[in-house]
């Protein structure tokens, strides 16, 4: 069952700007899926569309098997929006926000409130239950938006950037949050602009450029399309200047820091098989960058020059 | 889906809004009706003597009850709706399985509540001033009622079009003031020259003041049955038009 397929969607605004242009998307059900893309790749407008924010120009949007167009109350009840921007009424109680919204997918007041509370204890906003929305803060106020978007249960969560602005240790409480609602069975679609954040998520990936879809896969297949990795090694002594270790590509960054480029082809092991021969010691190491964010940015780079 | 607790829903909210702030809308239509009914039923009043068989404020307070009643209902759903669309938060409403209708339903019904609510306070302190009672039930309260749906309508109109909070205001202060002052609020317009008492016949507030003057008082300038059929018309075609522009998306969708 897809939980979410697009096909053949365009969206042209007023002033002639084509930000969807004929794209097709399927998301399966339980997936935790990336939709990534540089700004203006027409990210929020896919899902402006799939959430009735947005008039689509033409193409269809079925979620778990229902027309968008044809059957919307039925469609939208299955849907959570984590939007961009905060969007609630910041004079309303943070409660009240999450037992109105209930209200509007027909859900009763009895039943709204201890759903309400079950969240705002999961999402560490109880204590701020009778608060006005506006006094939170900015980590609370996304946090807030996620209850939101969960109060009805949705099988589709759409979070857009939900973790933007938020400090690390808020965003990895916020992953694992997501992590378990996903294996409890919802669907999660993710946008976002922390690649390692999407990197460690999600499953399966479309990256979108100038409104086309320019990759759409399993996260697995596209990491291992990397052709290169390099690599930072830290040494647990200064490196002798005399020493020369052939066989490896590298740049010795400082004395005890080696920067290492390895080919598709070539492993680690034979790197540190030639450090070892070398008494050199390594204390640790890390991908200089992201894996996801090395592929992203040639896989964009690449759509930009055939445009 | 249960339709009728998300029009519950909406109208709960819209409630305790402007009961949330209510310093801004209750209280200044109390004060300034009491003010009308100081300096024009009082002060000036006195002068005047008697309207239509009535002394001059009572004459007026059905017609300055009205004008509450229209100003509040308009008010209520103009800001509220564009507040939503300032702030974002209609799209909490949007992205929900709530039909469009409804979603007119719930906001026009808030623009109602704040209306009557303010109405009854009008009515209480016109208590102070006058010794009126009411004459037909049914034409006050239906009227009334059908008063708040059709201004509300029209706020929900502004609302949808404004994308400024000075639209907001524009047409209350220009279209709507003037039409209410020369609605017959103050006047029989009996007292006008032939061609102001026609031109008055297309100012749909007049038949307002004039059937709601009948509810409470007993007489009217205008034929109650003609009141209600242009009212009622007039709902109609604000229902459509809105209902128009909801589905268009005009204002809220991109």
């Amino acid at each position: 069952m897809k939980a979410l397929s697009i096909k053949n969607l365009s969206k042209t605004y007023k002033n002639g700007h084509e930000a969807l242009i004929n794209i097709d998307l399927d998301v399966a059900q339980g997936d935790f899926f990336a939709l990534l893309g540089p700004n203006g790749a027409g990210k929020s407008t896919t899902i402006g569309i799939v959430t009735s924010l947005v008039t689509k120009t033409a193409g269809s949007v079925n979620i778990f098997g229902v027309d968008l167009d044809k059957h919307a109350a039925q469609a939208k009840s299955y849907l959570g929006l984590v939007p961009q921007e905060f969007n609630f009424n910041g004079f309303e109680q943070v409660k009240h926000i999450l037992v109105t919204q209930a209200g509007y997918y027909g859900i009763r007041v009895k039943d709204a409130s201890p759903r309400a509370d079950s969240l705002l204890k999961q999402l560490g906003l109880w204590d701020k239950r009778h608060t006005t929305a506006r006094t939170l803060s900015g980590g609370m106020k996304r946090r807030l938006m996620i209850a939101r978007a969960l109060i009805h249960r949705p099988k589709l969560l759409i979070l857009d950037e939900p973790t933007a602005g938020v400090d690390i240790e808020l965003r990895r409480s916020m992953w694992h949050f997501l992590q378990k609602i996903n294996e409890q069975g919802t669907t999660i679609i993710l946008t976002t602009h922390y690649l390692e954040e999407a990197e460690n998520l999600c499953r399966n990936i479309a990256i979108i450029d100038h409104g086309r879809i320019i990759e759409n896969t399993d996260m697995k297949s596209l990491l291992n399309r990397l052709d290169k990795q390099t690599f930072i090694f830290y040494l647990k002594a200064p490196l002798p200047d005399n020493i020369s270790l052939a066989g490896i590509n590298y740049q010795r960054i400082d004395s005890t820091t080696l920067e290492v480029e390895l080919n598709k082809d070539e492993n680690l092991n034979a790197v540190f098989t030639l450090l070892s021969q070398h008494n050199i010691e390594v204390s640790s190491m890390k991908n200089k960058a992201a894996r996801l964010e090395e592929l992203f940015l040639s896989l964009v780079e690449k759509s930009e020059a055939t445009l | 889906m249960n339709n009728w607790i998300a029009f519950q829903t909406l109208l709960t909210r819209e409630i305790r809004r402007f009961l949330r702030i209510w310093p801004q809308t209750l209280l200044p239509p109390a004060i300034t009706m009491t003010l009308y009914f100081i300096i024009f039923g009082n002060i000036i009043g006195s002068r005047i003597g008697e309207m239509g068989g009535f002394n001059y404020m009572d004459y007026i307070a059905p017609g300055i009850i009205m004008m509450s009643v229209i100003n509040n209902a308009y008010a209520n759903v103009a800001s509220s709706f564009y507040s939503a669309k300032f702030q974002n938060h209609i799209e909490e409403i949007l992205v929900a399985p709530v039909p469009n209708y409804l979603i007119l339903a719930g906001y026009v019904a808030g623009g109602i509540a704040r209306g009557l609510c303010v109405g009854l306070i009008v009515t209480l302190v016109s208590l102070f001033f006058t010794d009126i009672s009411i004459q037909h039930i049914f034409v006050t309260i239906s009227i009334v009622v059908l008063s708040a749906v059709m201004f509300a309508l029209g706020g929900f109109i502004n609302g949808i079009y404004a994308s400024s909070f000075d639209e907001i205001s524009i047409i209350p202060t220009f279209i709507l003031t003037p039409l209410t002052y020369l609605g017959g609020v103050f006047f029989s317009i009996t007292l006008l020259p032939d061609f102001w008492q026609t031109a008055s016949l297309f100012n749909p507030i007049i038949y307002m003041v004039n059937a709601f003057r009948f509810g409470m008082l007993g007489i009217s300038d205008i034929a109650i049955e003609v009141a209600f059929s242009i009212i009622i018309a007039c709902i109609v075609a604000l229902t459509l038009f809105a209902l128009h522009l909801l589905n268009k998306g005009t204002g809220i969708r991109n």
